[in-house]
């Protein structure tokens, strides 16, 4: 790998971290011809706050009016729908409802109206609670009022960020996992930065290390300009038989920590609810717990009774690299040719492609990039239900999880290609297999047998004749 | 792009070719009931016997002590030589009304019209996930069902020193898997306050020297990428953790009952499982359920006989219908594209 690094070169800008904002940064600058290399120290990419979130496209209607988060998550909401088609890449326009429990709630949608409008997101309607049980005919007939918000999509949260990464490599970004970012020094109008796979030298550097995000601050300016405080998110996925239940997103009247429990249905056919907001210190430790996935279930029922009973595919949860400040940490520095993109929270999956264009444009000191329509077009694998899966087409092999309907093709694809999976999470990211309902009961073996030699921890732990 | 879906119809499709699929498709075949096809989305017609590497099965079947392949293997060459039509690596899609099935094969899509259809999809094991277990999600977390197809149908081992979980049949079975490949369990635990398996057997873990903690749950599952211990909770409120590099969930059966649940058939409420009647039959006539699908978690051998039961259920059934204009012959028939 050192090697490998050295050979390449001298890099126009180095991205640390490839979560979805790294990605999203490293296709921006590569297409506008900046020569990138993006370090990650994982096997695999996605491996911090991006492996577990809502999965909702934000239109922003709730984001703190005229600030630096308003702005990226309404301009990374139009280019993820301008670029989606030509990147195959999926939505559910499943719209949102804020949904009022109490009259104290009523009273306050008129604030969250008047932000929303404020906002931009002029489309907002009031319903009442006739009109909520016609849209939902399942929600539970507590509900009392609500607002809803018909542009809040849902997409699907890895494949998105692969498609930008691997569009940025089609552009000859280079991408170097495991190899995490140690030091820096900047000398001379170029960073010398110190890699746990050697040297690497760029003029500009680009701090998206996401719940490291402080860490790497300090490892390169000597000083932490921010704290990340992870905020844990747990969630519930139910069986793929509750998907027909709802429709739209239910979102809570948020509170002043968090924007609360939210059900909603997933691309990949199931619903969801989730998630909590738990302080932790451990960066790397997404747990669940027993009393919260029962809170959770409870919750769930709550809002939509039908759901009590209903099959518990899969728990889950995800760390928000939150900091001591609500809005997001960025930085320019220019006499340091260094930027930081910290502390983005809990819109990051939305906001990724606006920040990615601040940061461009930033960098390049132009506003000016290639249209998305002008970037390469790729092809990432479709995962969402509602759209041609690979085993609608024959040809496939073999379908090794069948709750998933993964294909032996669709694996091998995703083993193969310019960014094969790097362990066993990247693998469940790219193709689903052992996400559903089974849990792997089917299909684990033969998982572990095609990828046999081909992750950076084996599945097994050895095999019967050793 | 892709073509349309070919269109099929036989008189008897039988949905997963386990001891009670290719125990009814035998019958009703030997019934001469028509065309019976058995469709399996595995690359081998057997279900799960196919990886139960231990005996005994097939006493009563078959009159002999076999290992689950060859019962498997036992089962297929009945149903076949009975006249049956076996179509692996052929998933049912969806179950819809009409004796319709939408079904895909590597060969393409397939609209499948029957008569009669039998359920027989059988059981799981319920995942840690549905089990609420806490934790973080290491590799080394699996079912019984997995851990045989890891040993017996891939040649791998998944962990070492797996904590078990769970002291029904499979949980015990599980045991003697293990030590059998060389795994060694550091303990067994049960929630419920004994063996859930009768005596003497339950004593087994214990007779091999594996300790067993009844009234105890796991809590949570501790490790980053393979498991690296789990924190026990016994009922006297201790806790304590306990170093291991997998962890077995055995038993807790749920019935694979994704067809009904995803589509029209009634279920029972308490099981999950799609409900019957005491001929088999399902809420929509012309479906009926056999084997473990039903709710039961029983044996391979109750599976075998509740198969022929449902069989001569449906016999009976095509018997008292109109005949239909049909071709001779035990090969389904192509068929025009109908609404
Ligand atoms: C529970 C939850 C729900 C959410 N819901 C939504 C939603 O519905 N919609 C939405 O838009 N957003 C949502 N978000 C927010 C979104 O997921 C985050 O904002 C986003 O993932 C942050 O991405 P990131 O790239 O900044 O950080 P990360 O994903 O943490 O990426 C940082 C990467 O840097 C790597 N790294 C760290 N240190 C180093 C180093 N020294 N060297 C090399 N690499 C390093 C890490 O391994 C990691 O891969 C949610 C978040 C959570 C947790
Ligand atoms: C780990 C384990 C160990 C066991 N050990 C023993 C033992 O030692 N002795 C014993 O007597 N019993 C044992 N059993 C129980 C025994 O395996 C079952 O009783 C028996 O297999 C049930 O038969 P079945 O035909 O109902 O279902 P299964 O054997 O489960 O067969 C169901 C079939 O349906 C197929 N199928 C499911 N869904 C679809 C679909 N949508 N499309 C197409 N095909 C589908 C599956 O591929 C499968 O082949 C064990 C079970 C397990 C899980």
């Amino acid at each position: 790998m050192t090697q490998a690094a050295r050979g390449m070169g001298a890099f126009d800008v180095a991205v640390i971290g490839a979560g979805v904002v790294g990605c999203a940064v490293a296709r921006d600058l590569a297409l506008r011809g900046a020569r990138v290399v993006v370090l990650e120290k994982a096997p695999d990419i996605l491996a911090g706050a991006s492996k577990g979130n809502s999965a909702i496209l934000h239109t922003g209607f709730d984001a703190p009016t005229g600030s630096l988060e308003h702005a990226c998550v309404q301009a990374g909401y139009r280019e993820y729908l301008a670029i989606r088609s030509s990147l195959n890449l999926p939505v559910l326009e499943t719209g949102a409802v804020v949904v009022a429990w109490t009259e104290d709630e009523v009273a306050r949608l008129d604030a969250i109206e008047s932000t929303a409008r404020a906002n931009g997101v002029g489309d907002v309607v009031r319903v009442d609670r006739a009109a909520l049980l016609a849209r939902e005919p399942n929600l539970s007939p507590r509900a009392l009022a609500g607002l809803l918000v018909p542009g809040e999509h849902v997409i699907d949260p890895w494949s998105a960020p692969l498609a930008y990464l691997l569009q940025a490599m089609s552009r000859d970004a280079a991408v170097l996992r495991g190899t995490e970012l140690l030091g820096g020094r900047f000398e001379a109008g170029r960073w010398r930065l110190d890699t746990s796979a050697g040297p690497i030298e760029a003029t500009a550097v680009v701090n998206c290390a996401g719940l490291h995000g402080d860490t790497v601050d300090e490892r390169l300016t000597g000083r932490r300009h921010f704290d990340i405080r992870p905020r844990k998110g747990q969630f519930v996925v139910f069986d793929k038989a509750a998907a027909r239940l709802l429709g739209t997103i239910v979102l809570p009247v948020p509170t002043e920590r968090t924007k609360g429990i939210v059900l909603t249905p997933t691309v990949f056919g199931n619903l969801l609810v989730g998630p909590t907001a738990d302080e932790q210190e451990d960066r790397e430790r997404a747990d669940v717990d027993t009393p919260t996935i029962e809170a959770l279930l409870e919750k769930a029922a709550d809002i939509l009774p039908a759901l009590a009973g209903m099959p518990v595919t899969a728990t889950y949860a995800g760390l928000r690299p939150a900091t001591e400040r609500k809005e997001y940490r960025y930085r320019h520095e220019p006499e340091l040719n260094l930027v930081t993109v910290g502390g983005i929270r809990s819109t990051g999956l939305t906001a990724a492609l606006g920040l990615a264009r601040h940061v461009g444009t930033a960098i390049s000191g132009e506003t000016h990039r290639t249209p998305p329509s002008d970037a390469p077009s790729l092809a990432v694998p479709v995962l969402a239900e509602h759209m041609a899966r690979d085993w609608t087409r024959p040809g496939y092999g073999e379908i090794v999880c069948h709750c998933e309907m993964v294909t032996r093709r669709e694996i091998e694809a995703a083993l193969s290609g310019p960014l094969p999976a790097g362990d066993i999470g990247g693998l469940k990211r790219r193709t689903r297999a052992g996400m559903g309902r089974c849990q792997g009961f089917h299909c684990q073996a033969r998982v572990a047998a095609l990828t046999a030699g081909r992750l950076a921890v084996p599945m097994a732990a050895g095999r019967c004749d050793d | 792009m892709t073509d349309g879906p070919r269109h099929l119809s036989c008189d008897v499709a039988v949905i997963g070719a386990g001891p009670a699929g290719l125990s009814a498709a035998t019958a009703l075949a030997r019934a001469g009931v028509g065309t019976v096809l058995v469709l399996d989305r595995e690359g081998e017609a057997g279900g799960v016997p196919r990886h139960c590497g231990h005996p005994p099965f097939g006493l009563r079947e078959f009159g002999r002590v076999l290992t689950g392949p060859s019962y498997a293997a036992r089962l297929r060459d009945e149903a076949r030589s009975a006249g049956a039509d076996l179509r692996t690596s052929h998933s049912i899609v969806a179950l819809l009304p009409d004796g319709r099935l939408d079904v895909m094969s590597p060969a393409g899509r397939i609209d499948l019209r029957a008569r009669r259809i039998v359920l027989a999809t059988g059981m799981r094991e319920s995942s840690r996930a549905a089990r609420a277990v806490g934790g973080t999600r290491p590799l080394g977390v699996i079912n019984t069902g997995a851990l045989q197809a890891y040993l017996h149908l891939e040649g791998l081992v998944p962990f070492r020193r797996p904590l078990i979980v769970g002291t029904e049949w499979v949980g015990l079975s599980a045991v003697s898997t293990c030590l059998r490949h060389g795994i060694r369990p550091v303990a067994v635990v049960e929630a419920g306050r004994r063996a859930s398996a009768p005596w003497p057997f339950s004593l087994f873990p214990r007779l091999a020297g594996i300790p067993v903690h009844f009234g105890t749950v796991v809590q949570s599952i501790a490790g980053r990428e393979r498991v690296e211990g789990a924190t026990l909770r016994h009922a006297d409120g201790t806790v304590r953790t306990l170093a291991c590099d997998g962890v077995l969930f055995t038993g807790a059966f749920v019935p694979e009952a994704t067809l009904a649940r995803t589509g029209h058939l009634r279920l029972d409420p308490a099981t999950g499982a799609p409900a019957r009647d005491a001929a088999g039959r399902s809420s929509d006539p012309c479906v009926y359920v056999a084997g473990n699908v039903s709710g039961a978690a029983r044996s391979a051998g109750w599976s075998f006989r509740d198969g022929r039961a449902v069989a001569a259920a449906v016999a009976a059934d095509l018997r008292a219908l109109p005949r239909q204009a049909q071709a001779a012959g035990d090969r389904p028939r192509e068929r025009e594209a109908q609404p």
